[in-house]
Protein backbone atom coordinates (compact mmCIF):
# COMPACT_ATOMS: atom_id res chain seq x y z
CA UNK A 1 0.00 0.00 0.00
CA UNK A 2 2.67 2.71 1.05
CA UNK A 3 4.60 1.36 -1.87
CA UNK A 4 1.51 1.93 -4.14
CA UNK A 5 1.58 5.53 -2.98
CA UNK A 6 4.76 6.45 -3.86
CA UNK A 7 4.29 4.68 -6.87
CA UNK A 8 1.27 6.79 -7.70
CA UNK A 9 3.34 10.06 -6.65
CA UNK A 10 6.07 9.01 -9.43
CA UNK A 11 3.59 8.46 -12.28
CA UNK A 12 2.17 11.82 -11.28
CA UNK A 13 5.54 13.50 -11.05
CA UNK A 14 6.62 11.72 -14.62
CA UNK A 15 3.30 12.85 -16.47
CA UNK A 16 3.08 16.24 -15.51
CA UNK A 17 6.41 17.24 -17.17
CA UNK A 18 5.47 18.30 -20.15
CA UNK A 19 9.37 17.55 -21.50
CA UNK A 20 9.13 14.23 -20.74
CA UNK A 21 5.90 14.15 -23.07
CA UNK A 22 7.68 15.79 -25.69
CA UNK A 23 10.32 13.78 -25.63
CA UNK A 24 9.16 10.44 -24.59
CA UNK A 25 6.24 10.07 -27.20
CA UNK A 26 6.69 13.07 -29.37
CA UNK A 27 10.04 12.37 -30.70
CA UNK A 28 9.54 8.80 -31.93
CA UNK A 29 6.71 9.46 -33.68
CA UNK A 30 8.25 12.53 -35.67
CA UNK A 31 10.85 9.91 -36.34
CA UNK A 32 8.11 7.38 -37.54
CA UNK A 33 6.65 10.02 -39.78
CA UNK A 34 9.79 11.78 -41.11
CA UNK A 35 11.89 8.01 -41.93
CA UNK A 36 8.48 7.14 -43.66
CA UNK A 37 8.44 9.80 -45.61
CA UNK A 38 11.80 9.76 -46.58
CA UNK A 39 11.06 5.97 -47.19
CA UNK A 40 8.59 7.18 -50.12
CA UNK A 41 10.76 9.35 -52.12
CA UNK A 42 13.89 7.33 -51.53
CA UNK A 43 12.88 3.71 -51.23
CA UNK A 44 14.96 1.96 -48.62
CA UNK A 45 13.92 -1.42 -47.04
CA UNK A 46 15.79 -0.61 -43.48
CA UNK A 47 13.18 2.14 -43.28
CA UNK A 48 9.84 0.43 -44.59
CA UNK A 49 7.14 1.33 -42.38
CA UNK A 50 6.89 -2.93 -41.03
CA UNK A 51 10.21 -2.91 -40.38
CA UNK A 52 11.01 0.64 -38.95
CA UNK A 53 8.42 0.62 -36.37
CA UNK A 54 9.22 -2.11 -34.21
CA UNK A 55 12.66 -0.54 -34.28
CA UNK A 56 11.81 2.86 -33.52
CA UNK A 57 9.33 1.43 -30.45
CA UNK A 58 13.01 -0.16 -29.03
CA UNK A 59 14.13 3.31 -29.51
CA UNK A 60 11.33 5.05 -27.67
CA UNK A 61 12.31 2.91 -24.53
CA UNK A 62 15.98 4.57 -24.09
CA UNK A 63 13.55 7.73 -23.00
CA UNK A 64 12.47 5.95 -20.32
CA UNK A 65 15.92 5.47 -18.63
CA UNK A 66 15.83 8.94 -19.01
CA UNK A 67 12.61 9.48 -16.94
CA UNK A 68 13.41 7.21 -14.07
CA UNK A 69 17.13 8.51 -13.85
CA UNK A 70 16.10 12.19 -13.87
CA UNK A 71 13.12 11.77 -11.14
CA UNK A 72 15.77 9.53 -8.53
CA UNK A 73 18.38 12.29 -9.27
CA UNK A 74 16.21 15.08 -8.97
CA UNK A 75 14.51 13.46 -5.89
CA UNK A 76 18.22 12.82 -4.13
CA UNK A 77 18.91 16.51 -5.14
CA UNK A 78 16.01 18.17 -3.59
CA UNK A 79 16.69 16.62 -0.24
CA UNK A 80 12.82 14.64 -0.84
CA UNK A 81 14.42 11.57 -0.42
CA UNK A 82 16.10 12.22 2.56
CA UNK A 83 12.55 13.35 4.16
CA UNK A 84 10.83 9.66 2.95
CA UNK A 85 13.98 7.72 4.42
CA UNK A 86 12.93 9.29 7.56
CA UNK A 87 9.20 7.33 6.90
CA UNK A 88 8.61 3.40 7.35
CA UNK A 89 9.30 3.02 3.55
CA UNK A 90 11.40 0.51 3.13
CA UNK A 91 14.32 0.44 0.07
CA UNK A 92 12.26 -2.20 -2.09
CA UNK A 93 8.74 0.23 -1.57
CA UNK A 94 11.29 3.02 -3.09
CA UNK A 95 12.70 0.78 -5.66
CA UNK A 96 9.56 -0.66 -7.25
CA UNK A 97 7.85 2.71 -6.62
CA UNK A 98 10.54 4.46 -8.95
CA UNK A 99 9.99 1.30 -11.22
CA UNK A 100 6.66 0.42 -11.49
CA UNK A 101 4.84 3.33 -13.23
CA UNK A 102 7.34 3.20 -15.94
CA UNK A 103 6.40 -0.28 -16.81
CA UNK A 104 2.55 1.28 -18.34
CA UNK A 105 4.12 3.97 -19.08
CA UNK A 106 6.54 2.15 -21.59
CA UNK A 107 3.80 0.09 -23.00
CA UNK A 108 1.43 2.83 -23.94
CA UNK A 109 4.55 4.43 -25.64
CA UNK A 110 4.62 1.47 -27.80
CA UNK A 111 0.97 0.77 -28.68
CA UNK A 112 0.60 4.56 -29.35
CA UNK A 113 3.60 4.24 -32.01
CA UNK A 114 1.92 1.14 -33.31
CA UNK A 115 -1.05 2.87 -33.59
CA UNK A 116 0.54 5.93 -34.85
CA UNK A 117 1.72 3.79 -37.72
CA UNK A 118 -0.78 2.01 -39.45
CA UNK A 119 -2.19 5.00 -41.09
CA UNK A 120 1.54 5.23 -42.57
CA UNK A 121 1.06 1.79 -43.96
CA UNK A 122 2.08 -0.86 -41.42
CA UNK A 123 0.33 -3.74 -41.86
CA UNK A 124 -2.78 -4.85 -38.98
CA UNK A 125 -2.07 -8.73 -37.79
CA UNK A 126 -2.48 -9.98 -34.11
CA UNK A 127 1.70 -9.86 -34.30
CA UNK A 128 1.40 -6.29 -33.22
CA UNK A 129 -0.06 -7.44 -30.16
CA UNK A 130 3.05 -10.21 -29.50
CA UNK A 131 5.37 -7.32 -30.46
CA UNK A 132 3.68 -5.23 -27.46
CA UNK A 133 4.32 -7.89 -25.29
CA UNK A 134 7.32 -9.00 -25.96
CA UNK A 135 9.01 -5.23 -25.47
CA UNK A 136 8.63 -5.59 -21.92
CA UNK A 137 11.50 -7.23 -20.78
CA UNK A 138 13.74 -4.69 -22.67
CA UNK A 139 11.33 -2.07 -20.93
CA UNK A 140 12.41 -3.23 -17.69
CA UNK A 141 16.19 -3.43 -18.91
CA UNK A 142 15.76 0.52 -19.78
CA UNK A 143 14.16 1.54 -16.32
CA UNK A 144 16.42 -0.43 -14.47
CA UNK A 145 19.22 1.43 -16.06
CA UNK A 146 17.51 4.69 -15.16
CA UNK A 147 16.99 3.30 -11.55
CA UNK A 148 20.92 2.43 -11.66
CA UNK A 149 22.01 5.88 -13.04
CA UNK A 150 19.50 7.70 -10.86
CA UNK A 151 21.50 6.27 -7.79
CA UNK A 152 24.94 7.17 -9.34
CA UNK A 153 24.48 10.48 -10.90
CA UNK A 154 23.32 13.97 -10.35
CA UNK A 155 20.46 15.46 -12.24
CA UNK A 156 23.17 17.15 -15.03
CA UNK A 157 25.22 14.11 -15.16
CA UNK A 158 21.78 11.67 -15.99
CA UNK A 159 20.75 14.32 -18.58
CA UNK A 160 23.84 13.80 -20.51
CA UNK A 161 24.49 10.39 -19.91
CA UNK A 162 21.09 9.29 -20.40
CA UNK A 163 19.67 11.73 -22.51
CA UNK A 164 22.41 12.23 -24.67
CA UNK A 165 24.95 9.24 -24.66
CA UNK A 166 22.55 6.52 -23.85
CA UNK A 167 20.06 7.46 -26.41
CA UNK A 168 22.42 7.58 -29.28
CA UNK A 169 24.01 4.23 -28.40
CA UNK A 170 20.86 2.43 -28.41
CA UNK A 171 19.76 4.60 -31.76
CA UNK A 172 23.17 3.68 -33.09
CA UNK A 173 23.91 0.28 -31.87
CA UNK A 174 20.57 -1.38 -32.45
CA UNK A 175 20.56 -0.99 -36.01
CA UNK A 176 17.17 0.67 -36.76
CA UNK A 177 19.00 3.97 -38.64
CA UNK A 178 21.43 1.83 -40.73
CA UNK A 179 22.60 -1.35 -41.55
CA UNK A 180 25.14 -2.59 -38.69
CA UNK A 181 26.67 -5.21 -41.28
CA UNK A 182 27.50 -2.29 -43.50
CA UNK A 183 29.87 -0.96 -40.94
CA UNK A 184 30.99 -4.71 -39.84
CA UNK A 185 33.92 -5.03 -37.82
CA UNK A 186 34.83 -4.15 -34.19
CA UNK A 187 30.91 -1.87 -34.22
CA UNK A 188 29.35 -4.99 -35.01
CA UNK A 189 30.82 -6.95 -32.66
CA UNK A 190 30.45 -4.38 -29.88
CA UNK A 191 26.69 -4.10 -31.18
CA UNK A 192 25.86 -7.57 -31.06
CA UNK A 193 27.12 -7.99 -27.47
CA UNK A 194 25.01 -5.26 -26.37
CA UNK A 195 21.32 -5.78 -25.80
CA UNK A 196 19.97 -2.83 -27.85
CA UNK A 197 20.23 -4.68 -31.87
CA UNK A 198 18.44 -7.72 -29.90
CA UNK A 199 15.50 -6.12 -28.76
CA UNK A 200 15.36 -4.45 -32.19
CA UNK A 201 15.61 -7.47 -34.08
CA UNK A 202 13.31 -9.03 -31.64
CA UNK A 203 10.41 -6.85 -32.00
CA UNK A 204 11.10 -7.40 -36.08
CA UNK A 205 10.78 -10.94 -35.16
CA UNK A 206 7.88 -11.19 -33.36
CA UNK A 207 5.89 -8.44 -35.55
CA UNK A 208 6.75 -10.66 -38.43
CA UNK A 209 5.94 -14.04 -36.48
CA UNK A 210 8.79 -15.19 -36.35
CA UNK A 211 9.12 -16.39 -33.04
CA UNK A 212 11.82 -19.07 -32.66
CA UNK A 213 13.99 -16.30 -33.86
CA UNK A 214 12.48 -13.95 -31.36
CA UNK A 215 13.55 -16.51 -28.32
CA UNK A 216 17.27 -16.37 -29.23
CA UNK A 217 17.44 -12.75 -29.00
CA UNK A 218 15.35 -12.27 -25.86
CA UNK A 219 17.55 -14.24 -23.97
CA UNK A 220 20.48 -11.63 -24.01
CA UNK A 221 18.03 -9.32 -23.14
CA UNK A 222 16.92 -10.55 -20.06
CA UNK A 223 20.58 -12.20 -19.05
CA UNK A 224 21.50 -8.00 -19.02
CA UNK A 225 17.90 -7.42 -17.22
CA UNK A 226 19.13 -9.41 -14.19
CA UNK A 227 22.27 -8.34 -13.64
CA UNK A 228 21.84 -4.88 -14.02
CA UNK A 229 18.76 -5.09 -11.77
CA UNK A 230 20.98 -6.51 -9.32
CA UNK A 231 23.34 -3.76 -9.48
CA UNK A 232 20.56 -0.83 -9.78
CA UNK A 233 19.10 -2.61 -6.85
CA UNK A 234 22.59 -2.74 -4.48
CA UNK A 235 23.32 0.91 -5.67
CA UNK A 236 19.75 2.28 -4.89
CA UNK A 237 20.83 0.34 -1.44
CA UNK A 238 23.98 1.85 -0.97
CA UNK A 239 23.45 5.33 -1.78
CA UNK A 240 20.43 4.92 1.21
CA UNK A 241 22.59 3.64 3.42
CA UNK A 242 25.51 5.91 2.22
CA UNK A 243 23.18 9.44 3.10
CA UNK B 1 10.26 12.55 30.35
CA UNK B 2 13.57 12.00 28.47
CA UNK B 3 12.30 11.17 24.73
CA UNK B 4 15.91 11.86 23.20
CA UNK B 5 19.61 10.41 24.67
CA UNK B 6 22.75 10.17 22.88
CA UNK B 7 24.99 7.62 24.16
CA UNK B 8 28.99 9.05 23.13
CA UNK B 9 27.48 9.17 19.24
CA UNK B 10 30.32 9.67 16.29
CA UNK B 11 30.27 9.59 13.13
CA UNK B 12 33.36 9.63 10.48
CA UNK B 13 33.54 10.18 7.12
CA UNK B 14 37.25 8.62 6.23
CA UNK B 15 39.31 11.39 7.31
CA UNK B 16 36.94 13.67 8.65
CA UNK B 17 34.96 13.62 12.39
CA UNK B 18 31.67 14.93 11.32
CA UNK B 19 30.49 14.13 15.09
CA UNK B 20 32.67 13.55 17.93
CA UNK B 21 31.14 11.48 21.22
CA UNK B 22 28.12 13.39 21.15
CA UNK B 23 26.24 12.97 24.87
CA UNK B 24 23.08 14.74 25.02
CA UNK B 25 19.70 14.44 26.68
CA UNK B 26 16.27 15.88 25.83
CA UNK B 27 13.40 15.99 28.01
CA UNK B 28 9.85 15.30 26.28
CA UNK B 29 7.92 18.27 24.84
CA UNK B 30 11.27 20.25 24.84
CA UNK B 31 11.99 22.83 22.17
CA UNK B 32 16.11 21.94 21.66
CA UNK B 33 18.41 23.92 19.59
CA UNK B 34 21.53 22.61 18.47
CA UNK B 35 23.52 25.58 16.81
CA UNK B 36 26.50 26.02 15.33
CA UNK B 37 28.67 27.13 11.95
CA UNK B 38 28.67 25.45 8.81
CA UNK B 39 30.57 21.83 9.09
CA UNK B 40 29.42 21.80 13.11
CA UNK B 41 27.95 18.58 13.08
CA UNK B 42 24.28 19.38 13.49
CA UNK B 43 22.66 18.17 10.04
CA UNK B 44 24.94 15.09 10.59
CA UNK B 45 23.35 14.54 14.01
CA UNK B 46 20.19 14.99 13.06
CA UNK B 47 21.09 12.25 9.89
CA UNK B 48 21.97 10.14 12.48
CA UNK B 49 19.32 10.67 14.82
CA UNK B 50 16.62 9.90 12.24
CA UNK B 51 17.67 6.84 11.11
CA UNK B 52 18.68 8.30 7.83
CA UNK B 53 22.44 7.73 8.35
CA UNK B 54 24.05 4.96 10.90
CA UNK B 55 26.56 6.21 13.46
CA UNK B 56 30.20 4.67 13.39
CA UNK B 57 30.21 4.65 17.00
CA UNK B 58 27.92 5.29 20.04
CA UNK B 59 24.33 4.66 19.92
CA UNK B 60 20.79 6.81 20.41
CA UNK B 61 17.84 6.39 22.11
CA UNK B 62 14.21 7.97 21.01
CA UNK B 63 11.61 7.58 23.04
CA UNK B 64 13.38 4.52 24.55
CA UNK B 65 14.36 2.59 21.05
CA UNK B 66 18.12 2.54 19.80
CA UNK B 67 18.85 4.07 16.54
CA UNK B 68 21.15 1.39 15.57
CA UNK B 69 18.59 -1.85 16.59
CA UNK B 70 15.56 -0.61 16.23
CA UNK B 71 15.20 1.89 13.08
CA UNK B 72 11.74 0.74 12.36
CA UNK B 73 10.46 1.36 15.90
CA UNK B 74 12.17 4.80 15.89
CA UNK B 75 10.81 5.61 11.96
CA UNK B 76 7.58 5.28 13.15
CA UNK B 77 7.75 8.47 16.38
CA UNK B 78 9.89 10.69 14.03
CA UNK B 79 9.21 13.06 11.17
CA UNK B 80 11.76 15.50 9.61
CA UNK B 81 11.45 18.80 7.71
CA UNK B 82 14.94 18.93 5.86
CA UNK B 83 16.92 21.93 5.20
CA UNK B 84 16.62 21.64 1.61
CA UNK B 85 13.56 22.11 0.11
CA UNK B 86 11.43 18.39 0.20
CA UNK B 87 8.30 18.75 -1.27
CA UNK B 88 6.95 16.67 -4.52
CA UNK B 89 7.49 19.93 -6.95
CA UNK B 90 4.84 18.61 -9.63
CA UNK B 91 2.05 17.52 -7.27
CA UNK B 92 -0.10 20.30 -5.01
CA UNK B 93 0.17 21.11 -2.52
CA UNK B 94 -2.79 18.92 -1.17
CA UNK B 95 -1.19 15.60 -3.30
CA UNK B 96 1.73 16.37 -1.44
CA UNK B 97 -0.24 16.14 2.03
CA UNK B 98 -1.91 13.09 0.86
CA UNK B 99 1.13 11.68 -0.04
CA UNK B 100 2.40 11.79 3.38
CA UNK B 101 -1.03 10.38 4.77
CA UNK B 102 -0.42 7.21 2.35
CA UNK B 103 2.94 6.78 3.44
CA UNK B 104 1.98 6.11 6.94
CA UNK B 105 -0.85 3.47 5.80
CA UNK B 106 -3.71 6.68 7.07
CA UNK B 107 -7.25 5.59 5.98
CA UNK B 108 -9.31 7.66 3.65
CA UNK B 109 -11.39 9.11 6.57
CA UNK B 110 -8.08 9.79 8.38
CA UNK B 111 -6.23 11.07 5.98
CA UNK B 112 -9.04 13.66 4.90
CA UNK B 113 -9.22 14.98 8.50
CA UNK B 114 -5.54 15.39 9.02
CA UNK B 115 -5.72 17.48 5.84
CA UNK B 116 -8.16 19.38 6.83
CA UNK B 117 -6.89 19.76 10.34
CA UNK B 118 -3.28 21.11 9.28
CA UNK B 119 -4.40 23.24 6.16
CA UNK B 120 -6.11 24.75 8.61
CA UNK B 121 -3.19 25.07 11.59
CA UNK B 122 -0.65 25.82 8.91
CA UNK B 123 -3.02 28.27 6.75
CA UNK B 124 -2.49 26.64 3.89
CA UNK B 125 -5.51 26.82 2.56
CA UNK B 126 -5.29 29.42 -0.34
CA UNK B 127 -2.19 27.09 -1.62
CA UNK B 128 -4.08 23.63 -1.60
CA UNK B 129 -4.20 22.66 -5.42
CA UNK B 130 -0.81 24.92 -6.79
CA UNK B 131 2.27 22.58 -7.45
CA UNK B 132 4.62 22.69 -4.61
CA UNK B 133 7.29 23.47 -6.82
CA UNK B 134 5.67 26.74 -7.51
CA UNK B 135 5.13 27.97 -4.60
CA UNK B 136 7.70 30.72 -2.71
CA UNK B 137 10.38 29.49 -0.38
CA UNK B 138 8.26 30.37 2.62
CA UNK B 139 5.55 28.36 1.29
CA UNK B 140 7.34 26.06 0.34
CA UNK B 141 9.19 25.08 4.27
CA UNK B 142 5.58 25.90 5.28
CA UNK B 143 4.28 22.88 3.66
CA UNK B 144 7.13 20.81 4.16
CA UNK B 145 6.77 21.11 7.93
CA UNK B 146 2.46 20.37 7.43
CA UNK B 147 3.93 17.28 5.47
CA UNK B 148 6.31 16.25 8.78
CA UNK B 149 3.11 16.62 11.17
CA UNK B 150 1.15 14.55 8.96
CA UNK B 151 2.30 11.48 10.50
CA UNK B 152 1.44 12.56 14.02
CA UNK B 153 4.97 12.40 14.94
CA UNK B 154 5.78 12.65 18.69
CA UNK B 155 9.52 14.11 17.73
CA UNK B 156 9.66 16.69 15.09
CA UNK B 157 13.33 17.47 13.36
CA UNK B 158 13.27 20.47 11.70
CA UNK B 159 16.92 21.14 10.00
CA UNK B 160 17.47 24.93 9.17
CA UNK B 161 13.88 25.63 8.92
CA UNK B 162 14.12 29.05 8.26
CA UNK B 163 17.40 29.04 5.79
CA UNK B 164 17.32 31.84 2.82
CA UNK B 165 13.62 33.07 3.93
CA UNK B 166 13.11 36.92 4.10
CA UNK B 167 12.46 38.56 7.67
CA UNK B 168 8.87 37.72 7.20
CA UNK B 169 8.73 34.26 6.16
CA UNK B 170 10.83 34.05 8.91
CA UNK B 171 8.79 35.58 11.33
CA UNK B 172 5.62 34.00 10.16
CA UNK B 173 7.59 30.21 10.24
CA UNK B 174 8.53 31.32 13.75
CA UNK B 175 5.18 31.44 15.18
CA UNK B 176 4.07 28.69 13.84
CA UNK B 177 6.69 26.50 15.09
CA UNK B 178 5.88 28.11 18.85
CA UNK B 179 2.37 26.97 18.23
CA UNK B 180 3.90 23.33 18.21
CA UNK B 181 5.90 23.69 21.24
CA UNK B 182 4.70 21.20 24.01
CA UNK B 183 2.35 19.29 22.12
CA UNK B 184 6.06 17.66 20.00
CA UNK B 185 9.47 17.60 20.89
CA UNK B 186 11.35 19.47 18.49
CA UNK B 187 14.71 19.42 17.61
CA UNK B 188 16.04 22.31 15.81
CA UNK B 189 19.21 23.07 14.00
CA UNK B 190 20.29 26.78 12.80
CA UNK B 191 22.56 28.99 12.83
CA UNK B 192 20.70 31.82 13.13
CA UNK B 193 21.67 33.17 16.85
CA UNK B 194 17.88 35.19 17.01
CA UNK B 195 16.36 32.09 16.26
CA UNK B 196 17.86 29.41 18.89
CA UNK B 197 17.29 32.52 21.01
CA UNK B 198 13.84 33.10 20.35
CA UNK B 199 12.35 29.42 19.60
CA UNK B 200 14.92 27.26 21.88
CA UNK B 201 14.18 25.93 25.59
CA UNK B 202 17.50 24.85 26.07
CA UNK B 203 20.28 25.29 23.25
CA UNK B 204 23.21 23.21 22.52
CA UNK B 205 26.15 24.68 20.88
CA UNK B 206 28.65 22.54 18.43
CA UNK B 207 31.57 23.29 16.53
CA UNK B 208 33.66 20.80 14.32
CA UNK B 209 31.74 18.04 15.54
CA UNK B 210 31.95 19.08 19.00
CA UNK B 211 29.45 20.04 21.63
CA UNK B 212 30.65 22.96 23.34
CA UNK B 213 28.28 23.48 25.66
CA UNK B 214 24.36 23.04 26.92
CA UNK B 215 21.76 24.98 28.47
CA UNK B 216 19.45 27.91 28.20
CA UNK B 217 19.98 31.44 26.75
CA UNK B 218 20.20 32.84 30.33
CA UNK B 219 22.43 29.98 31.64
CA UNK B 220 25.14 30.01 28.36
CA UNK B 221 25.26 33.41 29.02
CA UNK B 222 25.84 33.10 32.66
CA UNK B 223 28.59 30.59 31.83
CA UNK B 224 30.41 33.29 29.50
CA UNK B 225 29.80 36.28 31.49
CA UNK B 226 28.53 37.80 28.00
CA UNK B 227 25.58 40.39 28.45
CA UNK B 228 23.94 39.04 25.07
CA UNK B 229 23.14 35.78 23.56
CA UNK B 230 25.55 36.17 20.51
CA UNK B 231 28.80 37.27 22.35
CA UNK B 232 28.14 34.09 24.62
CA UNK B 233 28.29 32.03 21.65
CA UNK B 234 31.02 33.72 19.92
CA UNK B 235 32.93 32.89 23.52
CA UNK B 236 32.13 29.62 23.41
CA UNK B 237 32.75 28.82 19.73
CA UNK B 238 35.84 30.86 19.79
CA UNK B 239 37.31 29.30 23.14
CA UNK B 240 35.84 25.64 22.65
CA UNK B 241 34.47 23.56 25.76
CA UNK B 242 33.11 25.30 28.72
Amino acid sequence: MRMLTFAKRCTKEILRDPINLAFGLGFPLVLLLLLSSLQKNIPAELFDIDTLTPGITVFGLSFMTLFSATLIAKDRESAFLQRLYATPLTGFDFILGYMLPLLPLAVSQTIICYLFAIPLGLTVSINIVYAIIGIIPMAVLNIVLGLLCGSIFGVKQVGGICGALLTNLSAWLSGVWFDLKLVGGFFEKIANVLPFVHAAEMEKALFSGNFELAITHVMPIILYSVFITAIAVLSFLRQMKKQ
Amino acid sequence: MQEIKTVELVKRYKNLTAVNKLNLEIQQGELFSLLGVNGAGKTTTIKMLTCITKPTDGDAFIGGYSITKQPEQVKRLISVSPQETAVAPNLSVKENLELMCGIHGFSKEKSKAKIKELTEQFAVDSVLKRKAGKLSGGWQRRVSIAMALISEPKILFLDEPTLGLDVIARHELWDMIRSLKGKVTIILTTHYMEEAESLSDRIGIMKDGNLLAVGTTEELKIMTGANDFESAFVSIVKEGAL
